[in-house]
Formats: C-alpha cells, sequence, structure tokens
C-alpha cells in the first residue's frame, strides 16, 4: 500500500522535555548530566559536563571567562548529579566563546596509596577538545596563573564536504615525516603563516612535487613547549620542549601550530588542512604519546589527571612512587580499564571527527605492559585497538620498543593489524651502506622487508615501516657527514642522544669544502634513498632528507626552535639534484607494484616463469657472495610474480655495490625480446644518475655494468 | 553592533558595524534570514568589522546555507585582511564570493 508522503515526513514540533533546570545555583540554572559522553559537550540551552574520578570525595566545576585570572564561579556537582564514579552537570545559558572551564577534586592525601587530591588545585578536563593557555608559540605565560591549561567547549560541525580517510593501501605508501613548526618556520619557507598547520597547506604543492602520500607528524595533541624550557648558559639560546612528546591534552590540538590559535580557531584550521591534503593524495598520521604524560613524577605539575585520579592514570609502585618506562618522570597506566577507554574514545575522536588516516604510537612497548609494569602477552589495549570498528581501517604503527628496555621489534603484538617503525632495518642497513663487514645476509632481510621478524607471525612485508632515518637521530645528510653526535648545543655536554648511529663521514667530521668528500656524501643519500626505495614494506624518511637536510651532526634536537630544526627551503635551490634524484624514486616505486607486494617472497618460481619471485646475485649473475668480507649484494624480481602474480611488472635488478672499489657485474640473462634499461646509478653524476620511470634508455652492454665505488643502480627489463 | 539594512530594487545591502562573535552573531543572524526570500540579493558589508569568531563564521556560512538554498545570493564586503585570512586557513572563505568595494559587490550579487 502507497503511504503518503506527509506520514513519512513530517516534523517533530514538540520540544524535549530535559531542557529545563531542575536546580539553581547562584543564579546558574543547572539539571543532572549525562554521564556519556565524558568531557563538556552542548546539549540543548546548556552545556553538559562529565568527568571520572573513582576515588575523589567531591568535584566543583570551575568557570572562568576567557582568559580571567579568577573563577566567575565555582559550581559544586551535587551528589546526586553523580552517576557511579561520574560527576554529571548540565549547566544553562552559559557563553560557548568566552568561558574557559575546569575541575577542582577533594579527596584524599595518601601518596604511599596513590592519592595525590589536592581541592586547591584547578584541573583540566582529559577530554577538553580545545585548550587555551599556550594559543600563540613561544609567548612566555603567566606563572602566577592558577589554571594554566584551560578547557574550552568547541563546534564539532565543520563541513567536510564529502572528504573521508583516503585508505591508501598500507604497501602503497610513501612516508613523510614532518614537524608542523619546523616545516615552514625558516624565513626562507616562503609562507604567510610560518610554522603553522595552514602552512603545511601552502606547501601541498611541494609534497605532491616529491610523491609522498603520507605526512606523519610529530605531537600535535595541546603540549607546553615551556615544559622544561630554560635559557642555556653557555649559549644564550632558550631551548623548548619542541618536539612535543609531553601530551598536556589528548584530545585537543595544539594551538600554537595554529595561525588561528590566537583566535581559538585551531580545530577549523587544522581540519581545513586534512582535507586539503585528502584532496591531492595525501594521508595525515599522527604521533601520539600514550606512554606519559607532562604532568612529571611527584615533582611536577597538577595538570589534570594527577588532581584526577593519579591512582587510575599512572603506574606506581607499591609505595606510590611513579614508575619510569618512558624516562621521562610518569607512565600513564594504560592496560587499566578507564585508561584504556579513554586512549580509544581519543583515537576514535581523532579518526572520525578529524579524519585521521593513521597513529604512530610513541614507545608503544609501554601500551603492552600491564598497570605493575610486567610485559602483557596479550594486551587489552593493543587488541582493543586493532579489532575497533572505528578504525577498522586507520593505520596502526608501534614504536616497539620503550626506555624501560622492552624491545619487542618483531614480536609486537599485532593482531593482523599493527605495523612496526623497523628499527633493525635502520640499524642494519646503515651498517651495510657504510661498508661494515658481516651484513650482506641482514641486509637481505631488510630488502625484503624482513621476514626474519614477520613472516613467523604471518604479518607480511607490510608490518615493517623502513627507515634510515627519522626525527630522532641523524638527519640523512649528517649520517653521511657525522662519525659521532654533537649534541653540544642541548647544554648537556654531549651526553644526551644516541651513541649507536652507524654512520660514517665520508673522510672529514662536518661541514667541508673538499669537493670528493662531498660528491661522496650525496652519492651515499642517493645509495640511501634507493635502497629505501626499493625495499618490501613501507617507506618513510624524515622531512628534508630529499633536500640535504643538516642538524650539524646533533641526533637529539629535541629542544631546539632555531634553524637547527627548522627545514631550510633554500635547500631546494643548493639540492636539486638530490631532491629529483628522491622525487624519480617515488615515481618509480609507484610505478613498479613488484616492490610493493604485501606478503613476503617465497624465493621459489611458483609461476613456472622461469625465474623466482626474487633471486640474490653478485658480481657474478646467480652467484651472490654471502661471506663476512662481502659488501656487495644484487637481486633480480621478476615481475610476473608481483603481488604474487595478481599485478604484472618489469624484470628489476638492483645493485648495491657498498665496496670502495669499482666492480663489474655480469647482468643476468633476460628472456628473449627483453633489454635491460638504466633507471637509476649513484655512481654517474645527475642527470645521468636518474631517469623518469617509463624513459630509462637501454644498455649498450646488455651483459655487464661497472659500477664505481659506493654506488648502486636499478635496472629495468623489459 | 549596529546592523543596518538598506533594501534596494533588486539588492539588499546589509551593514555591520562591530565585533561579530558569540555575543553579537545571534542578533545578526535574526536580521538577515528574514531576507532569505526566494531568489534574494544580499551583500553584506562588513567593512566596519574589526573582528569576527567562531561564533561569527558559522553564523556566516549557517545564513549562506539558508539563501542560497532558496536560490539566493549572498556576498560579503570589505573583508578586513585579517578576517579574510582567517576565514581562508579555516576553510570558510571557499564557499563565499567577496569582495572589496560596495561597487564590486552590488555587481557581483546581480552577475
Amino acid at each position: 500500500m502507497e503511504q503518503s508522503e506527509s506520514t513519512l515526513t513530517g516534523s517533530f514540533a514538540v520540544d524535549r522535555i530535559d531542557v529545563h533546570p531542575t536546580h539553581t545555583y547562584n543564579g546558574y540554572r543547572l539539571r543532572p548530566g549525562k554521564p556519556f559522553p565524558f568531557g563538556a559537550t552542548f546539549v540543548p540551552g546548556g552545556v553538559n559536563f562529565s568527568v571520572f574520578s573513582r576515588s575523589a570525595t567531591s568535584c566543583t566545576l570551575v568557570l572562568f571567562e576567557k582568559g580571567a585570572s579568577q573563577p566567575l564561579v565555582e559550581i559544586p556537582f551535587p551528589d546526586e548529579f553523580r552517576i557511579g564514579n561520574v560527576f554529571t552537570m548540565v549547566v544553562f545559558d552559559i557563553g560557548y566563546e568566552n568561558i574557559e572551564y575546569g575541575y577542582k577534586m577533594d579527596g584524599p592525601w595518601d601518596p604511599q596509596r596513590g592519592h595525590r587530591y589536592n581541592k586547591d588545585k584547578v584541573l583540566l578536563d582529559p577530554y577538553a577538545k580545545l585548550v587555551a593557555g599556550r594559543d600563540v608559540w613561544g609567548r612566555e605565560p603567566d606563572w602566577n596563573d592558577i589554571y594554566q591549561y584551560r578547557g574550552r567547549f568547541v563546534y564539532d560541525d565543520f563541513d567536510w564536504q564529502g572528504d573521508r580517510p583516503l585508505e591508501i593501501p598500507i604497501e602503497d605508501l610513501v612516508i613523510y615525516e614532518t614537524h608542523v613548526r619546523g616545516f615552514t618556520h625558516h624565513p626562507a619557507s616562503g609562507v604567510k603563516h610560518p610554522g603553522t598547520y595552514a602552512a603545511i597547506r601552502e606547501k601541498i604543492p611541494y609534497l605532491k612535487d616529491l610523491g609522498v602520500n603520507a605526512i606523519e607528524l610529530l605531537p600535535i595533541f595541546e603540549f607546553d613547549e615551556f615544559d622544561g624550557s630554560r635559557v642555556l648558559p653557555e649559549t644564550g639560546e632558550r631551548v623548548y620542549n619542541y618536539w612535543g612528546y609531553s601530551t598536556v591534552a589528548y584530545f585537543a590540538p595544539k594551538a600554537g601550530f595554529a595561525a588561528t590559535g590566537k583566535y581559538g580557531m585551531q580545530v577549523d584550521e587544522l581540519k581545513t588542512l586534512i582535507l586539503e591534503l585528502h584532496r591531492n593524495g595525501i594521508e595525515v598520521i599522527l604521533d601520539v604519546v600514550f606512554n606519559h604524560t607532562a604532568e612529571g613524577n611527584e615533582h611536577g605539575p597538577y595538570i589534570s589527571f594527577k588532581g584526577l585520579d593519579n591512582q587510575t592514570y599512572y603506574m606506581l609502585t607499591p609505595e606510590g612512587y611513579y614508575f619510569n618506562f618512558s624516562g621521562t618522570g610518569n607512565t600513564l597506566n594504560c592496560n587499566n580499564p578507564i585508561v584504556r577507554n579513554m586512549v580509544l574514545d581519543c583515537l576514535r575522536y581523532w579518526a572520525a571527527e578529524y579524519h585521521i588516516d593513521g597513529f604512530r604510537f610513541d614507545l608503544a612497548a609501554i601500551l603492552g605492559r600491564d598497570p605493575s609494569g610486567a610485559p602483557l602477552p596479550n594486551p587489552p589495549l593493543l587488541e582493543t585497538l586493532a579489532y575497533d570498528p572505528i578504525l577498522g581501517k586507520c593505520k596502526l604503527i608501534a614504536e616497539a620498543w620503550d626506555a624501560g628496555g622492552l624491545y619487542q621489534v618483531g614480536s609486537f603484538p599485532a593482531y593482523g593489524r599493527w605495523a612496526e617503525w623497523n628499527g633493525k632495518y635502520r640499524d642494519d642497513m646503515r651498517k651495510f651502506l657504510k661498508g661494515e663487514e658481516g651484513v650482506v645476509g641482514a641486509a637481505a632481510q631488510r630488502l625484503q622487508g624482513s621476514p626474519d621478524l614477520y613472516e613467523w607471525g604471518g604479518r607480511g612485508a607490510t608490518a615493517s615501516i623502513n627507515f634510515f632515518t627519522a626525527h630522532d637521530g641523524f638527519t640523512l645528510m649528517d649520517l653521511v657527514s657525522y662519525n659521532g653526535k654533537h649534541n653540544e648545543a642541548n647544554g648537556e655536554h654531549n651526553n644526551d642522544g644516541s651513541n649507536d648511529n652507524d654512520s660514517w663521514n665520508c673522510g672529514w667530521e662536518g661541514q667541508t669544502d673538499d669537493f670528493w668528500i662531498n660528491a661522496l656524501r650525496r652519492q651515499q643519500i642517493k645509495n640511501a634513498m634507493l635502497m629505501l626505495m626499493v625495499s618490501q614494506g613501507v617507506p618513510m624518511f624524515v622531512m628534508g632528507d630529499e633536500i640535504g637536510r643538516t642538524q650539524y651532526g646533533n641526533n637529539n634536537a629535541y629542544c631546539h626552535d632555531t634553524e637547527l630544526s627548522w627545514l631550510d627551503w633554500t635547500l631546494v635551490q643548493k639540492n636539486p639534484d638530490l631532491f629529483r634524484f628522491v622525487k624519480q624514486l617515488v615515481a618509480f616505486r609507484k610505478a613498479h607494484p613488484a616492490l610493493r607486494n604485501t606478503t613476503h617472497f617465497r624465493n621459489a618460481d611458483y609461476l613456472g616463469t622461469g625465474y623466482p619471485d626474487i633471486s640474490w646475485h653478485g658480481t657474478q649473475a646467480w652467484s651472490a657472495d654471502w661471506s663476512a668480507s662481502s659488501r656487495v649484494l644484487a637481486f633480480l624480481l621478476d615481475g610476473r610474480h608481483a603481488r604474487g602474480g595478481a599485478a604484472q611488472d618489469n624484470f628489476i635488478y638492483v645493485i648495491l655495490n657498498m665496496h670502495w672499489d669499482g666492480l663489474d657485474f655480469e647482468l643476468p640473462g633476460l628472456p628473449p625480446g627483453l633489454q635491460w634499461h638504466v633507471f637509476a646509478n649513484t655512481g654517474a653524476s645527475s642527470p645521468d644518475d636518474i631517469w623518469e620511470p617509463g624513459s630509462e634508455p637501454p644498455l649498450a652492454d646488455q651483459h655487464k655494468l661497472y659500477l664505481s665505488g659506493r654506488s648502486s643502480a636499478i635496472l629495468v627489463g623489459r | 553592533m549596529e546592523i543596518n539594512v538598506k533594501p534596494g530594487e533588486q539588492v539588499t545591502v546589509v551593514e555591520l558595524v562591530g565585533d561579530i562573535d558569540g555575543s553579537t552573531a545571534p542578533a545578526v543572524q535574526a536580521q538577515i534570514l528574514p531576507l532569505a526570500a526566494p531568489g534574494a540579493r544580499i551583500v553584506l558589508d562588513m567593512t566596519r568589522v574589526p573582528y569576527m569568531s567562531s561564533a561569527g563564521l558559522r553564523m556566516l556560512l549557517a545564513s549562506y546555507r539558508q539563501i542560497t538554498s532558496k536560490g539566493g545570493r549572498i556576498v560579503l564586503v570589505g573583508l578586513s585582511e585579517e578576517i579574510q585570512d582567517t576565514m581562508s586557513v579555516t576553510g570558510f572563505l571557499n564557499f563565499f564570493v567577496h569582495c572589496a568595494t560596495l561597487d564590486e559587490g552590488l555587481k557581483a550579487v546581480e552577475a
């Protein structure tokens, strides 16, 4: 039977019946709130507040007029508004834009049992979506202010115009790790709002030209750059918490990274950036820090968790002190169910509300520890994240170690979802690059997507995020320019930062005018990038590696908001050959599915083509030199086996000569009618070092190729 | 906040004077929405608006939606560099036609 339209549609003219206050306090009209969702949420006529504390005896809502030093009003939650361990309340008729809110919690002071309640401290809501107090980067705060990081309300009505996370298959990603401020704050960046989300948007054409399709941002959850900030007596430089690995608010984007932070519009600015990146085919991965917070240990400040429910949120020793698996004073108690839910809520919020494509978890091994610090065989948090419906297509990437000595590269609990920063890739490939003995076997594993680490668990090559460099450690230029770290500028007498860099300076420590040393360094940079882009797994490099960015040997530049950390855009003009080389490598990787397998090679000719999927070679074809003194490795991919035979590709031959001597390499024979073409040869000078994919010239001699010392080549058989 | 509605034969000009924020945006919206008749032509003269908050931007976009859903047009005029910048980096500017002067705005809204 057909129904008339009016019975199907029609509007609801009846008002909700819960929009009327039931209580008043000092002229403020109140009503019991709803416990879900946590945080501050707009409801008709007012704002719903909901905050958890298991052991607080009472809670007070503290409202400030924007920026005011003293509260506008303090409204105690009536006890009849509490549900379980959640304090809830609706406050009607409060201004959305000019109000800042916090809580005061009363409860026991009993540090041995984990309680550190202090009813005088104004505390930030852990679910605050917008935080004021550090609105403009580097503007010194008023440390006498009783409320440093102030929760605000946020509009969640951004118009995404049809956008959603891109869901690029992880094997197709090329990840560019970058810092929001460092990427564009250099005076040469030429952007209107240096150091901001908005400025990244201006640089999208650069990223597209380079060809990367994912940017991984160092922490952007609200943090305090003044955390640990001081003026170094030796140099007079003010150092900051520049990297931001010390979270103040997990649900709020860093205001100081927004050109509009002074107006509190960072949410819209960041979403606009993400929308624009997505429109250009670039995913956004966030570096998230759930292993610790900015509250430090028992000497650190009260910001939020410490005053709300210290015993729940932190891993504590039996005596009530803070465990320090993060190396920063405290450890978030991630496998407590309350904290686990908060982490889940947080990631869901960023995935759903900001369309974030993936997350990289800082010191993720901590997320697998139980509340006493012991590693769990089946960590509930990691399992929950892996199976969560909203995170179902997000990339989950673990930094699979922590500062407490738990090293899980290859053994991180994966649930078929988690990928890892492959620290062994970095270490082995750096050694191979500098010509160390005894690493060709390890290098062969790394080039294949580390089957020795990941095949046993059925995790496939895409479990491996491959990298030579990341924010933490040398840049690629410094990796080939310094034998040792030079962290004097950090003010710790060069005692901070890793000593295991596996770097080689090519004959002189630091910058030099020597032509041959500089030429060798460029060649080594190209060798590294070439190896990275032909490795199975997911390549990542740090901003500026494509144009030779240096930190002058500093391998731990976490505190420098100076040219040491910023990307110098004049390098684009100074090193066009490097940029071109990396760009063509990225394009080559995109053009060749044989380089982007999801599973590991079988080392067999399972399709009966006459060639195995991968075969290993040396100066003689079909005969690799696996001896300890070998510094030479070559491999042949038969493109007919690409993606298990599901994709068609050319033959690809990669020759890596990390010996200092030039060598002749016999080339494996191709099926009749095919010829070897040279795509890249790092021993040749620009522009003959690389070609546009598809336009490679055929080799004059189809039987052998001479490669100069410390050089590498890619040939295409077609 | 001062709101001057100047009805014309084809085009209504609304002149706004003062900051548009959470406290003034509802009043502005209350003045604009009744003008959103089918096919309406509206020029919003913001030459004397020094500041617009998040709520102000949302009011603008909501009004834009109301007007265009009925086949009408709205053009913004005289945005300060600061407001234009803010609207640009937060994505709001993409939705609007905006002009430097009232004369240009009047032409644009009729075009």
